[in-house]
């Protein structure tokens, strides 16, 4: 029993990186503007993360310097594909490739460095409830403040005005920049916004998850991030589920194979890309699901006055 | 608008692909130059002319799995490339190439290696086998080293270090250590390297303590630290509370330490990385063989064949065991160790039986190295099957 309430928690735990992401690629992909470069920012905030880490002994000082490098990183592809008009996909993939060797290059001197014991966290009281405590309630903060997030987000997108703005740039930008509306101006506060959260998560993972630094140690978790996207038909409260059940599947992995269960478990590492693709091909095929899902505008440049 | 907006789902579809595939194939590259010939003592310079080799220095490549700071298996490949540098100075000169997939890119990366001018070229993965066989055959007058393989050509020898070994003296400490009798190893890929260091764990803990069950779990990769530390932490999960691991990073040992439970350092002194939780250190030692195999080289005494050294050629030793450690068990782990130099001690020795009743080893028969390299099935005591065992 108490197994399961492990695993229960690991799932959390796992999922709340892909949660944190996948939502801040939302924001930017909900504004029409894709960014392939999650698991580049990822990279380069982890190390920015952890060195804070190191220095300052601080990690929520760690996660904002990974938002910072994060939203820099962004902000500078927003200006390529948003005032330059570059192909978002190719930018993106530059983006993503000079942050796996920017992060290996200023990460040198920090791969022999590691960080003072991490603290237990437990919420009293309910951290001592049997079964639900150890699986729900011993968690890291950030693991409650994402849930948080994830339903302010919601709010945001769906009852706030500034958040159907947001949503009209992404699904018409003529329409908005007809209506007056600062097209790119808000499209690159989204696409900053993103890369801050890709930022969030990057240091998670580097001074919670995986309390180390080593080169490339995102380990496709920004791909995955983007694929979540998708998978969540662009929803966050699905964004939130499906992060969980990503994360979930790679733990039930390890976990069946430390109970003997023969299974393979590279089948398993396929499946959130199977079920990314599932799901593409689904809304695919049904022009009115792909209008009410899909941001319409989702990759396409924008010309005002054109 | 319909079609439009599905192309794009196609085009971005692509784009994600090409983009795996890029970050897949990007490696990185760096060169050191050897100690510059004129900087050696100035009284010295006759001598050193006239050996052969002080015009110009043998040009040594090494291609490495993951990044030099993986603090782990690169990491004491790269600190054997340094021993190699120092004892051999101005007769050398080595270079290498970090991070080399084990795919079609590490035959580019040999043949960039012997384009560039390099004669002796190590390759320090099992992956690298195929491709360093290929690029072999085509360049007869450069000789190649492999790290853990078992194909040889005539100008192509595999060497390895017994990390067995290693293990087995982890295993003594972790089977005095552990208060559930369930230890955990976490597995990169299973081949017989890595499940020869599984049974070896779990028969130096059965040494100590005949009740000792052993959990595993494979991450399929050598390097992958989240996912290493996910499946660390299932292990714990499960009830396992002292961990070694055959993958290349410290992150089995980190997840150890913040969940209060013990580990091993593996490759390299990880001692740093999480000082509550380490036990011990198997450490792999490549300086020597790398000094010898360019000797060979320089004094064109090389030849193909196996090389397999362990803690008796001090290719292999554990070290900084932990404070935690009580001093009979210490001693144990000494003891075994005095043997494995000396010869009188053999890990592999009968009767030992595979985790499905079968007798693998009959009793007072020690395994050759013909059976250390073929194994495939876990001894009695580890849980459950060796993936692709039917």
């Amino acid at each position: 029993m108490d197994t399961y309430a492990l695993l229960l928690a690991a799932t959390l735990n796992a999922g709340t990186v892909l949660a944190i992401a996948g939502l801040g690629l939302l924001i930017n992909e909900r504004s029409g503007i894709v960014n392939l470069g999650a698991e580049g920012m990822m990279l380069v905030a982890a190390i920015a993360g952890f060195a804070t880490a190191v220095q300052t002994g601080s990690d929520w000082l760690a996660f904002g310097a990974g938002a910072l490098a994060g939203a820099l990183m962004a902000g500078a592809f927003g200006v390529l594909v948003i005032w330059l008009n570059t192909n978002q996909y190719a930018t993106g993939l530059a983006l993503s490739l000079f942050g796996s060797g920017f992060s290996a290059f200023v990460g040198i001197n920090y791969t022999q460095e590691h960080l003072a014991a991490r603290p237990h966290f437990a919420i009293p009281l309910l951290g001592d409830i049997p079964f639900i405590g150890p699986a729900l309630f011993r968690q890291h903060p950030m693991v409650y403040i994402t849930i948080a997030f994830m339903a302010a987000l919601t709010w945001f997108l769906y009852r706030s005005r500034a958040g159907l703005v947001l949503r009209a740039v992404g699904e018409s930008p003529e329409s908005a920049h007809a209506l007056g509306y600062p097209v790119r101006l808000i499209r690159l506060m989204a696409v900053m916004a993103g890369g801050a959260l890709c930022g969030v998560a990057g240091a998670y993972i580097s001074v919670v998850y995986t309390p180390l630094w080593v080169e490339g140690m995102v380990a496709g978790k920004g791909w995955i991030a983007l694929a979540l996207t998708t998978f969540a038909t662009w929803r966050p409260s699905r964004v939130l589920l499906g992060a969980y059940l990503f994360g979930g599947v790679t733990m039930l992995q390890f976990h069946l194979q430390g109970e003997g269960v023969a299974i393979s478990s590279q089948l398993l590492t396929m499946l959130p890309y199977l079920a990314t693709i599932a799901v593409l091909v689904l809304i695919s095929r049904n022009p009115v699901w792909i209008r009410t899902n899909m941001p319409a505008s989702l990759g396409k440049p924008f010309f005002p006055g054109s | 608008m319909t079609t439009s907006t599905r192309r794009s789902v196609l085009r971005t579809t692509a784009w994600s692909t090409l983009a795996v595939a890029a970050a897949l194939a990007g490696c990185s590259k760096k060169e050191e130059a050897a100690p510059d010939a004129s900087a050696s003592a100035p009284a010295a310079s006759a001598a050193v002319a006239a050996a052969p080799s002080a015009s110009a220095p043998l040009k040594i490549a090494f291609a490495y799995l993951g990044p030099v700071g993986d603090g782990g298996w690169t990491f004491a490949h790269d600190n054997g490339r340094k021993a190699l540098e120092k004892e051999l100075g101005s007769q050398v000169q080595t270079t290498f190439v970090e991070s080399v997939p084990e795919s079609a890119d590490a035959e580019r990366v040999f043949r960039d290696m012997v384009a560039q001018g390099n004669t002796l070229i190590f390759g320090t993965s099992f992956g690298y086998m195929e491709p360093m066989l290929k690029v072999a055959a085509d360049n007869k007058g450069v000789h190649f080293e492999h790290a853990t393989g078992y194909k040889t050509a005539d100008n192509m020898r595999v060497y390895d270090n017994r990390t067995y070994e290693g293990a087995y003296m982890a295993g003594v400490v972790a089977g005095g250590m552990t208060k559930t009798n369930t230890i955990g190893v976490v597995g990169s890929i299973p081949i017989p390297e890595v499940i020869r260091n599984i049974d070896s764990y779990t028969l130096g803990a059965q040494s100590v303590n005949p009740k000792i069950k052993v959990k595993v779990v494979w991450v399929n990769e050598w390097f992958n630290p989240p996912k290493e530390t996910e499946g660390a932490q299932s292990l714990i999960d499960g009830g396992a509370d002292v961990l070694l691991q055959n993958t290349d990073s410290s992150a089995v040992l980190q997840t150890a330490e913040k969940n209060g439970k013990y580990a091993f350092g593996w490759d390299s002194d990880m001692t740093a990385y999480g000082p509550k939780a380490h036990l011990a250190s198997s450490v792999n030692i490549w300086g020597p063989y790398y000094i010898k195999a360019a000797k060979d080289a320089i004094n064109g005494t090389w030849t193909t064949g196996h090389t397999w050294w362990g803690v008796k050629e001090g290719a292999i030793d554990l070290v900084s065991i932990s404070d935690k450690v009580p001093a009979d068990l210490k001693a144990k782990v000494d003891k075994v160790k005095a043997g494995l130099k000396d010869g009188s001690f053999s890990i592999w020795k009968g009767p030992i039986l595979s985790n499905d009743g079968k007798e693998v080893l009959k009793k007072d028969v020690v395994a050759d190295d013909g059976f250390l390299g073929g194994i495939k099935f876990f001894v009695k005591g580890v849980e459950g099957k060796v993936p692709g065992d039917k």
